[in-house]
């Protein structure tokens, strides 16, 4: 299980609601090793982030998973009926639980106002259609630039079953650590804004160690299980 | 079993390339195929053809009105139009291209008229990637 969590994925989002184009960018996503979800419309892909119209973490939605629903990157097609694609993007840049978020464009159509307006409201990345294996290699950076929040999630467990002074992860020294394992990620890109992003980094994990008892059970299971 | 293509079916796929009914995007589409997602490829050009035909049978049922939403309409044709670019059905994504400036131009001649071409090149291709998935099929099934 110890391996299990070292080698977890990146989890990926892909919005699309061409179904070819859906099975496209998922076999893409998939052979770049990300776990993929993929949904037909801006409104699910809301539902799925647990977004209902009002703030709410990311966890709270995941009835059917006895795990959190942990997102660390949305791929949108941008032509979409009903919500478009930049619709999308603005909901989520205007949540404070999902704007963290990166969030990459698809389009068929190369309208340099329409790949301004969405780098403008906050969109990392812009792909043209047809999307390429070769582009898939630009979605770690991004998730790595904003990986804080949901790496000390993932670090915790980390910690927990590979450090021996599990006990003292309230200890202050304990932020040292999970700061360097932060430039040394477990997926192996470093990235040296992971450096300047670990004060807030360090801030935030003594948030989730105050939080440490309401993870999930299986992050106090027993080490050498 | 081998994960990848067979021979001949990669020689049906060599002679839509070299007619120009597909571009290198079924190359693409090809090499992504593995032993993880080995049907990957027939899915694929599957979901586009019934898709295809989806798209095709609603495009028809709107120009046959007087009174044409050319958003629906444009709405329709620029998702066959990413879904062509992803197999790569350069024909019917070049169609669907034409198609939309059509219908920014909201003239329902030049859409009735470019749907009757889209037919056809859809159609074509559709046709052309069944047989080619019988075949496979075919071929599977005899080297059991």
């Amino acid at each position: 299980m110890a391996v299990a969590i070292a080698e977890a994925q990146f989890h990926v989002l892909a919005v699309d609601d061409s179904l070819p184009d859906r099975k496209l960018i998922e076999r893409l996503l998939k052979t770049s090793s990300f776990q993929v979800t993929t949904v037909d419309s801006g409104t699910k892909a809301l539902e799925f982030l647990g977004l209902h119209g009002e703030d709410a973490s990311i966890s709270v939605h995941a009835d059917h998973l006895d795990v959190e629903v942990s997102v660390n990157l949305i791929i949108t097609d941008y032509c979409m009926p009903g919500m478009t694609g930049y619709d999308l993007l603005k909901k989520i840049k205007e949540s404070s639980s999902l704007r963290d978020i990166p969030v990459v464009i698809m389009s068929s159509e190369n309208i340099p106002s329409r790949i301004n307006r969405c780098l403008e409201e906050g969109a990392n990345e812009f792909f043209l259609k047809p999307v390429r294996l070769s582009d898939m290699s630009k979605l770690k950076p991004h998730i790595m630039k904003s990986r804080c929040k949901e790496h000390y999630h993932q670090e915790e467990e980390d910690d927990l079953l590979s450090n021996s002074d599990s006990n003292t992860s309230s200890n202050p020294t304990n932020n040292s650590s999970g700061t360097d394992t932060i430039s040394n990620p477990t997926n192996n890109s470093s990235d040296t804004t992971d450096n300047s992003s670990g004060d807030s980094c360090s801030a935030r994990k003594r948030k989730v160690e105050a939080r440490k008892d309401e993870i999930s059970p299986k992050t106090s299971r027993p080490r050498h299980s | 079993m081998a994960a990848t293509m067979k021979l001949s079916t990669l020689g049906y796929a060599a002679s839509m390339l070299s007619t120009g009914l597909l571009d290198e995007q079924f190359q693409k589409l090809l090499l992504l195929q593995n032993k993880s997602d080995p049907n990957f490829v027939a899915e694929t050009i599957t979901l586009f053809c019934e898709d295809g035909e989806h798209t095709i049978g609603e495009l028809t049922k709107r120009l046959d009105k007087q009174c044409v939403n050319f958003d629906e309409v444009a709405a329709f044709v620029h998702k066959l139009e990413g879904g062509s670019a992803s197999v790569g059905a350069k024909r019917v994504k070049n169609t669907c291209i034409r198609f939309l400036d059509f219908c920014k131009e909201k003239s329902r001649d030049g859409c009735l008229k470019t749907l009757d071409t889209l037919r056809v090149v859809f159609y074509e291709v559709s046709g052309k990637f069944k047989d080619m998935l019988q075949l496979e099929q075919q071929q599977a099934e005899a080297t059991k």
